[in-house]
């Protein structure tokens, strides 16, 4: 056992953040282990997260090769995975916490008799692992005390991507064996829903409604307060999920990313797949009737309090203030 | 079509969780149990393919005693018969061990379809399902929103990020996760709960399955999280709040 590798996925130009977070996390790892850092990503010798990624610290990167990784497919994926993790002995695998990885990972770590630590957030001395329980409400903290390759998935904004430092990297090919009738699915080329007409991306405000609304009458309250502030209606999955609200209003990892001057969140959790849309707002409020919501972990301004006294409260002072 | 489908018992959503004396996990005493949100749709999906291809949906749970009454939730909306894997220890399980014994319990039956959710709502795993597949020997797709069945399998719409879907088409028998969304959820009839108290609830035990316990991974302590920014609470009536908001947003915030 020896070594970190940290697989990457090249997903082009300007959106390869995934596995950069990924590769900082493997840094924190080399930092508290003193293991070396090795990468590997599908593709051949000039894919471009190689180059990018090359220099911090020294490490070889493996481009690993097969006319049956063209596309992606969780049977062609496993085997090639568990050969170069055969090869290779690493002590630790990092994957950042993508639909693939969750698609192929668990696999590959069953075949070593090991458990994939998915979705962390934070790598303590130990090293401990800590991720979310509870849709964010707690956290939990992992160890891996027994032998075998440790496989830890990366969630998306956890790790701050470092900056390169000198170094040069090794690049290696790695061809796997895949037999031809391994690969027993037959993917499509992706597509995009038909609804894609509202863009959220560039609203200044956003009202974004959960589940604490309780029901499809009740969302005319949240729009009429969006109304009031000039507000495009958002909602988080649940809601576009019964369809109180389209589904092209949904913010999260599976629905908009949205950065507006105001972001009000009315009775919503504040899950990870929620936060990843809209963190990135300049101000967030969030109006929620339990004090320990996640939300309110990055809310600027909170009300804990019955969304259906707030929110027309609310609404009146908005129309009061002459807006 | 044969169709098993992994159901697991959470914490209801609303319920209040907090950490136990050990900070191992939470205090469990009086707290409000539900059906896991996607395992609710993986059970709508295996329905609505049974009402459409004939068939049967067989249910499958691993946890206490409790569970029965989830079990019995899935069997009054319209599941023909259940395993319930009985064990106490589920908490202590990994996800290998825990899929090691949903596979013990499907592989004699023999299914076309195994469906699972994509993601509990408590561990937030995302991966026993895919563990399942690999340890049945059958392909997988994960993230699934809708199912067709094919004269050689199905095809079926995988959810992508951001708004992205992709179709793969899959030789049975294989494994899906189920995404929340693709469905619209159905509730039980009196008559489908009425009908529930007849139907097989087959109880096994891990010992019986002859899986151990031995976890890979450990959940060492469990904590509260910790604040990512510094949130100023506003108080007092909703009126006042409400008032308050309004001055922030005008004047701090500029954005009114
Ligand atoms: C792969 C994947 C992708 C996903 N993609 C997305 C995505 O793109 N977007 C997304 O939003 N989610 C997504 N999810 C789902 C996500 O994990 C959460 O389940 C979801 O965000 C929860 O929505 P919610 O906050 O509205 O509901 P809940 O978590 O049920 O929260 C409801 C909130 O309302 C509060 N509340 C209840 N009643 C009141 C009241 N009277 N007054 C005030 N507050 C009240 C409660 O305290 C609670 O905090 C995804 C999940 C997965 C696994
Ligand atoms: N104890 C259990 N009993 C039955 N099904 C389960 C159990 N644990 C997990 N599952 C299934 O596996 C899915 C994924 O769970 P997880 O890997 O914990 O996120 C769930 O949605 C269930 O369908």
């Amino acid at each position: 056992m020896s070594g970190i590798l940290v697989i990457q996925e090249e997903r082009g130009q300007g959106r390869n953040r995934f596995s950069y977070e990924a590769l900082a996390a493997g840094r924190i790892l080399a930092g508290l282990t003193g293991l070396s850092l090795e990468t590997a990503v599908v593709g051949d010798k000039n894919t471009p997260i190689l180059a990018e990624t090359s220099g911090v610290p020294p490490m070889t990167a493996y481009a690993v090769q097969h006319p049956q990784l063209k596309h992606y497919t969780s049977d062609g994926y496993v085997l090639a995975f568990e050969q170069l993790i055969r090869k290779l002995q690493p002590a630790f695998i990092v994957v950042p916490h993508s639909y693939q990885s969750r698609d192929y990972v668990p696999r590959v770590a069953t075949r070593f008799g090991q458990v994939l630590i998915s979705d962390i957030t934070g790598i303590e001395t130990g090293p401990t692992f800590v991720r979310q329980l509870f849709q964010g409400r707690m956290n939990g903290s992992y160890r891996h005390p027994g032998d075998g390759p440790c496989f830890l998935s990366v969630q998306a904004g956890a790790f701050q991507v470092d900056s390169a430092q000198g170094g040069t990297t090794t690049i290696l090919p790695f061809e796997p064996e895949i037999p031809a009738d391994a690969v027993r699915a037959r993917p499509g080329e992706p597509f995009r829903g038909s609804s894609e007409t509202v863009d959220l991306g560039s609203a200044q405000r956003i009202v974004s409604v959960g589940r604490g609304i309780k029901s499809a009458e009740n969302i005319s309250l949240v729009q009429e307060l969006a109304t009031s502030l000039g507000a495009e209606l958002a909602a988080s999955r649940p809601i576009c999920d019964n369809g109180w609200v389209p589904m092209e209003r949904q913010v999260g990892s599976s629905g908009q990313t949205v950065s507006p001057k105001l972001y009000l969140a009315v009775g919503i959790s504040g899950a990870i797949q929620h936060l990843v849309g809209m963190k990135g707002s300049q101000c967030i409020v969030a109006i929620n009737k339990d004090p320990d919501a996640p939300i309110f972990e990055v809310a600027d301004y909170g009300i804990v309090g019955d969304l259906f006294e707030v929110v027309p409260a609310l609404t009146e002072a908005v129309k009061g203030a002459g807006h | 079509m044969k169709i098993m489908v992994a159901i697991k018992q959470v914490p209801d959503r609303d319920a209040q969780v907090r950490i136990n004396a050990s900070a191992k996990w939470i205090e469990e005493s009086d707290l409000q149990y539900a059906l896991n949100e996607s395992d609710a749709y993986a059970l709508e999906e295996g329905l609505q393919l049974k009402e459409k291809h004939g068939g049967e949906v067989i249910v499958v749970s691993a946890g206490p005693e409790r569970v029965g009454s989830t079990i019995r939730e899935a069997l009054a909306k319209g599941a023909d018969r259940a395993i319930h894997i009985v064990c106490d220890d589920i908490g202590e399980r990994d996800a290998l061990s825990v899929a090691r014994l949903l596979a013990a319990a499907m592989k004699p039956e023999s299914p076309d379809l195994v469906l699972t959710g994509l993601q509990s709502e408590d561990l937030g795993l995302g991966q026993t399902g895919v563990i399942v597949a690999e340890l049945l020997g059958m392909p997988h797709a994960s993230l699934i929103l809708q199912v067709e069945k094919t004269e050689t399998g199905v095809t079926v719409k995988q959810e992508l990020e951001e708004g992205w879907f992709q179709t793969i088409e899959l030789p049975t028998p294989a494994v899906l996760t189920i995404q929340s969304g693709g469905n619209k959820l159905r509730y039980a009839t009196l008559m489908g709960i009425k009908r529930a108290k007849t139907k097989e609830v087959r109880q096994l035990t891990a010992t019986e399955l002859a899986v151990d316990a031995a976890p890979v991974v450990v959940l060492e302590r469990i904590t509260l999280p910790k604040k990512q920014k510094s949130t100023q609470m506003l108080s007092g009536t909703a009126a006042e709040a409400a008032a308050a908001l309004v001055q922030k947003l005008k004047f701090e915030v500029h954005v009114l």
